[in-house]
């Protein structure tokens, strides 16, 4: 039941003086569908790309169906559907041809099902990848990603710079794809209300770590927005344990806080301030906290 | 069946599935016997986890607002009517609660809402 199709354990990665993955632990459970989300340069697409074995885990370690993705690439990789962040697709081939030469690399390629998609995703058979759109030639991408029915299906950055028509239909795939049974999906985004749409899980990175890594529900729940009332007008935000940011000016300044709700009353109550709204926080706000802190001023 | 999911508004997306039912069912929208889309299509349809559609449905069943029929589908519970009464109320209760809310922060007593509450239902009256 609880089997884990990726997991990675303590995985560090650094490229000259940047440390793109600092000390990752993550575990994708089977049939469970994972945003990854973070900044652009946070490391997602590190981290995707040690998942599909194409960098090679210097510390730590990473295991996709129980097997380590570097080594034995034809046990892993036959079992992925990717589509990545540059949709690195030859541009002189016509759709057909595209679709005829991946389905020799795939056992598993399932040809009604490729043509059925090919005329879902509006796909002319005889047009040439580089004369596509981008949205068309993500579908393409989509569509050889599919058409082999993987068991794990990697997505980077799918809808970034597309249309929402396309995002849909990519949307719709990823939902497709984790009700038919037992399939997992983990796919990078910076929308996160993609994410908190279509994910049960969620991976936060920032600076190369990972800041939170749960249900997109309990981090729902943990989190809440409070606004507080001061006695007199602060300049600066108000230290209070337990919130992760404050914005405000004057004396109304709106924290977010984590888990210890009770805690952080306390903290308010005893710098004089009142509380007089108490809200539940989208996973975008909560992101935003986590990655910028109290930094930002609105 | 329309339902709205907006992902910014900080209530978890199986909540507002299951507040958008219940407001189908109360308003009439939704009547007794009628079939609901199976799960897997309403999470196409809205573009949300399948997880979450099941478990909204799973809500609904145990606040006896639909029953699962074996083999056939997701459907609305004929007792619907005392229910449907009970949620008009919490509909207006959240209103209400809402407009005392406002009044209490801008220092309007109750008796005064009220009083303003009678006006504006015969100004609507009228306007009909």
């Amino acid at each position: 039941m609880c089997e884990n199709v990726i997991e990675i354990r303590n995985l560090s990665r650094r490229f000259r003086q940047t440390l793109a993955l600092d000390n990752v632990d993550l575990e994708v459970p089977k049939g469970v569908v994972l945003g990854l989300v973070g900044e652009n340069g946070a490391g997602k697409t590190t981290l995707i790309r040690h998942v599909l074995g194409l960098l090679k885990a210097k510390t730590g370690g990473v295991l996709v169906f129980g097997r380590n993705p570097v080594t034995d690439p034809v046990g892993v990789l036959g079992r992925i559907g990717h589509l990545s962040e540059d949709r690195d697709l030859p541009g002189w081939m016509r759709v057909a041809e595209l679709m005829r030469y991946m389905q020799a690399f795939y056992p598993n390629w399932d040809e009604a099902f490729a043509e059925e998609l090919r005329q879902r995703f509006e796909l002319y058979a005889y047009a040439k990848v580089k004369t596509l759109s981008r949205g068309r030639r993500a579908l393409c991408g989509l569509l050889i990603a599919l058409a082999h029915r993987p068991e794990l299906l990697v997505l980077d950055e799918p809808s970034s710079g597309l249309d929402p028509v396309v995002r849909r239909d990519i949307l719709g795939a990823i939902i497709r794809t984790t009700s038919e049974e037992g399939r997992t999906v983990l796919f990078s985004s910076h929308l996160i209300d993609e994410v908190e749409r279509v994910a049960e899980r969620v991976a936060m990175i920032h600076n190369g770590r990972l800041v939170l890594s749960d249900n997109v529900e309990t981090v729902l729940q943990a989190h809440r927005t409070l606004t507080l009332r001061f006695p007199g007008p602060l300049m600066e935000p108000p230290q209070l344990e337990g919130a992760l940011s404050c914005n405000g000016a004057g004396r109304e300044w709106t924290c977010l806080t984590n888990g210890e709700i009770e805690s952080f009353r306390q903290a308010a109550l005893a710098q004089g301030a009142e509380i007089i709204e108490e809200e539940a926080a989208s996973l975008e706000e909560i992101f935003v906290s986590r990655v910028h802190g109290g930094k930002q001023k609105v | 069946m329309q339902i709205r999911i907006s992902p910014t508004d900080g209530i978890p997306i199986y909540r507002q599935i299951v507040n958008q039912v219940k407001y189908l069912v109360a308003s009439g929208r939704l009547v007794a016997e009628e079939q609901l889309p199976p799960v897997r299509k309403l999470a196409e349809q809205l573009l949300v986890n399948p997880n979450t559609v099941a478990r909204a449905y799973r809500e609904l069943e145990t606040a006896g607002v639909l029953s699962t029929r074996r083999g056939s589908g997701v459907f609305v519970s004929d007792n619907g009517s005392p229910l449907a009464r009970g949620e008009q109320r919490k509909i207006l209760n959240d209103r209400i609660d809402a407009l005392l809310t406002d009044a209490q922060q801008m220092n309007v007593d109750t008796d005064e809402v009220i009083e303003h509450v009678r006006r504006r239902s015969r100004h609507l009256k009228r306007s009909e």
